[in-house]
């Protein structure tokens, strides 16, 4: 008899009943994750109390830190040591990690963040779900930097997408929120699992260069002359290439450096290799769209509601669609323009009081109304309600 | 003893630290220790926090990771649990170790995770120009104590003890023959192990304090430093202002990154028998 749990294992390949948050785990297992830090929250702690269980078994370490400030740090710490790494959390975790995850995309160094948003602010709803971190996810860590935020909305969609926020921070260099709602983390549905080797994995650049050549902040060889969105190589720890990373300013050796046209660069770089990858990383799941004269534009939790309520408009003769963006950060503009070109109205359902809206808003360039439809008590909107949103859009009586 | 030079990177000097200031005197330590230590360069990550002391890391030719405020330990003990065969030194200041990382000092203790912590003591937030530490002695000045600190300073080394660190020792700038000592056996040591190196900083403390120049400075720790045989004897009133040098812990306990390899190794075992 052994004396610990029969072992779960990543990537099987075959169909099981998981929780959003179990599919997390699996996803990130078979992503290649083999460090997670974190500190228990509701809704996420399933993902944490899996990769304890998980990880040793697959030769990789779990530890349960102090808080989720230091939960960040250590993720970034293992990730300079060469492993992929993850942390889990929610609103006010996800609030304490974000000096440091500003400090992880200044320096480059690639993660995986997972913010199972509950109703806020401050302790708000524990058990209930809501959309309110989006722009937190965007701009919650001072400076300007780039951004990457996945949105998944079935737990299917968590497993592909946990595995996409580890391919995107390895290619990019760069943390990824994966930012799911209390409805998805908790949430079960049948899954099919692919195997391991269906599971597509991208590693980190690392040096082409023996050490004496590598310039650890410098574009990569063979880059493009005045290339400035370049993803620079990044060398492991203790594998001979000696070099400092440093979250002040600094310059392509890694050292710091003041103000001045170097500065500019790196901010701008960073900045640049995020929106250069946008269109690779942009993945819209639209219902319907191609002959909507309304749009619904939803995400994660909230767009299973908008779905039904598309659906139910179409039966009553409004030709209504679903826009469901999977990446939200970067922001799909030109997807939203176009179709905001096309339509009478738009309709953003969310799990706030007008998040992405706003971006919706910018993109729609007043080509038509955008209207916003949210709930911040904790109840996931009913199809009925945005149905009715959705006519009083259109201009019916309700 | 080899030439320390070949662990600075000369080409990023100079420094920033002021003429005198003690942190000079305790990052020489360290490189001798590591030399003397036989390490190898390519092996060792150096980690700090921010402030003065922290800037440390910039100045040294290893794997070196300059972090976010207080948070050196838990960075380094992230790259320890994925990379334990790495020897890591942080190097950190009072304010980045005592105030904003407490919770992380004590929590690294507790685990004794093998990671050498080395915190240069001044008594000051010098980076910020001179405001007080939990670190300041009572009653001492700082531009955020102006009629003297009323709050009473920490015994680092107590508390790193009483967290559970198995190597505890304490020396200062003056004595830097010991100190260097002490950080060579922290280095050799399996566990967490904490140096608390006493610094000066002319600049902001000892200006504010009419304490003299470096060397005056100096002077006082060498006047003020006690041996803990010396401090035994001692009334609590008769060693206030005293600096108790020497080494507070030495024990061998299980190191974390060990237990964690060993919990690997036991659910490999248990998978090929199933
Ligand atoms: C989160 C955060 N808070 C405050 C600061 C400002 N700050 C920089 S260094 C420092 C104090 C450093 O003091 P200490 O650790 O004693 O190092 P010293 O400069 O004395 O060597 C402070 C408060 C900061 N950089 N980050
Ligand atoms: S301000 Fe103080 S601690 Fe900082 S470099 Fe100057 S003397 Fe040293
Ligand atoms: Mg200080």
């Amino acid at each position: 008899m052994s004396a610990v749990p029969e072992p779960t294992s990543a990537a099987t390949g075959r169909s099981r009943l998981l929780q959003g948050n179990e599919a997390c785990a699996e996803g990130a297992i078979a992503a290649g994750c083999r460090f997670f830090a974190g500190y228990p929250i509701t809704p996420s702690t399933e993902i944490a109390e899996l990769m304890s269980e998980m990880l040793p078994r697959h030769g990789g370490r779990f530890i349960q830190m102090e808080d989720e400030i230091a939960s960040m740090a250590a993720v970034i710490g293992a990730s300079l040591g060469g492993a992929k790494a993850m942390t889990a959390t929610s609103g006010p975790g996800f609030s304490l990690k974000q000096e440091n995850l500003g400090f992880a995309a200044f320096t480059e160094i690639p993660c995986v963040i997972v913010d199972a948003q509950r109703g806020g602010p401050s302790s708000g709803l524990p058990t209930a779900p809501a959309q309110g971190d989006v722009m937190q996810a965007r701009w919650g860590t001072h400076g300007d930097h780039p951004a990457v935020a996945f949105c998944p909305s079935t737990v299917s969609e968590v497993f592909e997408l946990t595995v996409k926020a580890f391919n995107t921070a390895e290619a990019l260099r760069t943390p990824v929120i994966l930012l799911m709602d209390e409805v998805v983390a908790h949430m079960r549905e049948k899954v099919a699992l692919p195997s391991p080797g269906e599971v597509r994995v991208v590693d980190r650049p690392r040096p082409s260069v023996p050490p004496g050549e590598y310039i650890a902040y410098g574009p990569p060889p063979g880059a493009p002359a005045g290339d400035d969105a370049y993803v620079p190589e990044m060398a492991d720890f203790g594998t001979g290439y000696r070099y400092h990373v440093t979250g002040l300013t600094h310059g392509k050796n890694g050292l710091p450096i003041g103000p001045g046209p170097e500065a500019e660069f790196l901010v701008r770089r960073l900045s640049r290799k995020v929106e250069k990858a946008a269109p690779q990383l942009e993945l819209n799941r639209n219902e319907l769209v191609d002959d909507a004269e309304y749009l619904v534009v939803s995400y994660g939790g909230a767009a299973r509601s908008a779905l039904r309520a598309v659906r139910l408009a179409r039966e009553m003769g409004v030709a209504a669609g679903l826009f469901r963006p999977t990446t939200i950060w970067p922001f799909p503009f030109q997807a939203v323009a176009s179709l905001a070109a096309k339509v009478k109205g738009i309709l953003v359902v969310e799990l706030n009081l007008g998040q992405l809206s706003l971006e919706v808003e910018r993109a729609a360039a007043g080509h038509c109304p955008v209207q916003q439809y949210g709930r911040v008590g904790g109840e996931l909107m009913r199809p009925s309600e945005v149905l009715d949103a959705l006519l009083r859009l259109t201009g019916r009586k309700v | 003893m080899g030439d320390i030079h070949r662990y600075l990177r000369e080409y990023y000097m100079p420094h920033i630290w002021c003429p005198g200031c003690g942190h000079g005197i305790i990052l020489g330590a360290v490189l001798r220790a590591i030399d003397i230590a036989g390490l190898d360069q390519n092996n060792v990550a150096v980690i700090s926090g921010i402030g003065c002391a922290s800037r440390a890391t910039g100045y040294v030719d290893f794997c070196t990771l300059h972090t976010t405020h207080g948070r050196a330990l838990p960075f380094a003990t992230g790259l320890k649990m994925v990379r334990p065969d790495m020897k890591i030194v942080v190097l950190t200041g009072d304010g980045d170790t005592a105030a904003i990382g407490g919770n992380h000092l004590i929590h690294a203790a507790r685990r004794n995770i093998d990671i050498t912590t080395v915190v240069f003591n001044n008594s000051v937030y010098g980076m910020t120009s001179g405001q007080y530490s939990p670190m300041t002695p009572t009653s001492r000045f700082a531009t955020t104590a102006p009629y003297g600190n009323l709050e009473r300073p920490f015994d680092l080394c107590a508390l790193a003890s009483a967290a559970g660190a198995t190597y505890v020792a304490r020396s200062t700038a003056y004595h830097v023959r010991q100190l260097t000592t002490y950080i060579g056996r922290g280095l050799a040591h399996k566990g967490f192990s904490f140096i608390e190196a006493v610094s000066q900083c002319p600049t902001y403390y000892g200006r504010r304090n009419r304490l003299g120049a470096a060397p005056a400075m100096l002077e006082w720790q060498k006047r003020n430093s006690i041996s803990i045989e010396q401090a035994k004897d001692m009334e609590p009133a008769e060693r206030e202002d005293k600096i108790v040098t020497g080494e507070f812990v030495n024990q061998t306990v299980p190191e974390y990154t060990e237990v964690y390899a060993q919990l690997i190794g036991r659910l490999g075992r248990q998978g090929e028998s199933r």
